[in-house]
């Protein structure tokens, strides 16, 4: 059977990251079949699945949000948005639809929308541990219940399925919560038949936008075509190309073996892969395929574990930086022993620039420079603690007596009033866990709603 | 030996999830490749090496031929973002590599 070619568009590799209007505009003469972005990641870090709050800001969701909508209904196109908010628990979502609804409003758009929250319940995910189902992903202790229990959001990386089920029920605009990656762009062209293997290795490829051409960007569309048995790919941009090296060498990002990509539902197999430059700007990729396997979707949890304070100082006395170690160790016992009877409730840190800042014990260099950028971090069950610890620290540091001190007056160099910043909650990532699902959908409940304009 | 700066055209870190960290060296071209990855001159234990911790923490060092490159994936120091972090992409753990000279065989006079 012949398949349909088929255009799909990605503006950019996080929703809210911007493209050029004429970037966008040159991806929309293509004719698109299908628009989708990936709005997600877990690479900021645990605060923002576990405090619940998006890591990009709303203006800027809300303005690619205009241009995405705009488009897709004018071009009648499907409209797929995952992890929304970045970390695609239910405020995430819900942040994410209401700034979709605004648009809508604002532009006079009507649209069936799908819905689909990836959050797992705590007891369904206590009941797979009972039944020992749930399994480590990567090099991340057993799971256990106080994992669960202390974890504020739960949520697994859904595949294809549900989005799948969205277009089935006929869905314009699809806003789905945690996903992998690659599904919003591989769902439609496996809706309309085409084999997952292909349509994920694009989906690889596209989520990540013009991050894989050169110069790369994560602020710029990538197209990609998708044929029987090869898909190819270009940035919208004139000013880019994708070339064998830049799409091959995305391959590698962020995957731990290049070979074997683990997903919702089995592993993208690229030991046959091959790539070709097909344009000056365009590259061609085939041979890639899909090898099924239990249908298991990965887990994210974090846990709050106090509130952070810190502060930022320079050092330029070259005294103090030749004794700068043995200061370090001066505040820390003084600051342990002026609050000793809160021992174990708070932990405090230094963080030298121009030293170690970067790398820590694994620093190749320990040379001094002539000043050294200091940030101290406290971390404390409570927010009050956090800031009598940090703030002793600092002042114990400024003005610390050492041998053949000649600045009596100050050793740090505050750049601001107020000198401590209170960063706010803290949390670690608390699940990383694979669980096996029955139904790939089982927990990704698909409701849809009429929006108005 | 040869400085691996001269070698590659790119050279970086970053989190592969948060837990793991991953190295990808790419090579300027095929030929250049394929003698590095003839002499095996990157590997599990120089990796483990030059960042002082165990070869049982390199997960995965391996070559992939499609972008000339090598990758080694090693267990992160401690989780993204817990108390300690310094880096939370883990982009910018790739300095110890910029000071490599990487085994270039024995035809290094011949050749270079």
């Amino acid at each position: 059977m012949l398949m349909k070619p088929l255009t799909l568009l990605s503006p950019t590799a996080i929703l809210g990251y911007g493209f050029p209007d004429s970037s966008f505009e040159r991806g929309l003469s293509f004719g698109p079949d299908v628009i989708a972005v990936d709005a997600g990641s877990t690479d900021p870090g645990p605060y923002y699945l576990g405090s619940g709050t998006p890591f990009v800001p709303r203006a800027s969701v809300k303005r690619d949000l205009t241009y995405l909508l705009r488009a897709a209904r004018t071009l009648r196109v499907p409209l797929l948005i995952g992890s929304a908010g970045g970390s695609g628990a239910k405020p995430h979502l819900e942040w994410c639809r209401e700034i979709i609804c605004e648009v809508a409003k604002e532009e006079g758009l009507s649209f069936r929308m799908a819905v689909i929250p990836a959050d797992v319940p705590q007891l369904y995910l206590r009941e797979a541990l009972w039944d020992q189902r749930v399994k480590p992903l990567g090099p991340v202790s057993e799971l256990t219940e106080a994992d669960i229990s202390d974890s504020t959001y739960l949520v697994a990386q859904m595949g294809m399925e549900p989005l799948i089920k969205a277009l089935d029920g006929g869905a314009d605009v699809i806003l789905a919560g945690r996903c992998y990656d690659p599904a919003v762009f591989a769902a439609y062209p496996v809706w309309k038949g085409y084999p997952a293997g292909l349509a994920l290795h694009l989906g690889k490829i596209l989520e990540c936008a013009a991050i894989a051409a050169l110069p790369g960007s994560g602020s710029d569309c990538m197209v990609g075509f998708l044929e029987e048995d090869r898909f190819m790919v270009e940035p919208a941009n004139m000013e880019r190309q994708a070339t064998v090296a830049s799409v091959a060498a995305h391959t590698l990002y962020e995957k731990s073996n290049p070979y074997l990509l683990p997903g919702p539902g089995g592993s993208l197999d690229l030991y046959a892969t091959k790539f070709e430059q097909v344009t000056e700007r365009r590259v061609a990729v085939q041979g890639s395929s899909f090898r099924p396997a239990p249908y298991t979707v990965k887990v994210e949890g974090t846990k709050k574990v106090g509130y952070r304070v810190i502060t930022i100082a320079g050092a330029r006395d070259p005294r103090f930086i030749e004794h700068l170690d043995e200061i370090i160790e001066g505040v820390k016992e003084r600051t342990a022993g002026n609050f000793n009877w809160e021992k174990g409730k708070f932990r405090l840190m230094f963080h030298t620039y121009g030293r170690n800042g970067v790398m820590g014990d694994q620093e190749p260099h320990l040379g001094m420079g002539h000043e050294v950028g200091i940030v101290i971090e406290a971390l404390a069950k409570t927010q009050e603690l956090a800031e009598a610890v940090l703030g002793f620290a600092r002042s114990t540091m400024l003005h610390y007596g050492f041998s053949g001190r000649l600045a009596t007056a100050g050793n740090l160099a505050f750049p601001y009033s107020p000198s401590d910043f209170k960063v706010g909650e803290a949390y670690v990532f608390s699940v990383h866990h694979l669980l096996p699902l029955k139904e790939p959908d089982e927990i990704f409940p698909v409701t849809f709603e009429e929006v108005r304009s | 030996m040869k400085p691996l700066v001269e070698l590659a055209s790119v050279i970086r870190t970053k989190n592969a999830g948060p837990y793991e960290l991953t190295i990808d060296i790419i090579f300027k071209d095929s030929k250049t490749y394929e003698r590095v990855k003839r002499e095996n001159s990157l590997n599990a234990a120089l990796i483990a090496g030059l960042y002082g911790v165990a070869e049982d923490d390199i997960l995965t060092a391996i070559y992939f031929d499609p972008a000339c490159a090598f990758k080694a994936t090693m267990k992160r120091q401690m989780p993204c973002g817990n108390f300690g972090e310094r880096d939370i992409y883990g982009a910018q753990q790739h300095a110890p590599l910029l000071d490599l000279l990487v085994q270039w065989g024995d035809k290094d006079a011949a050749d270079s």
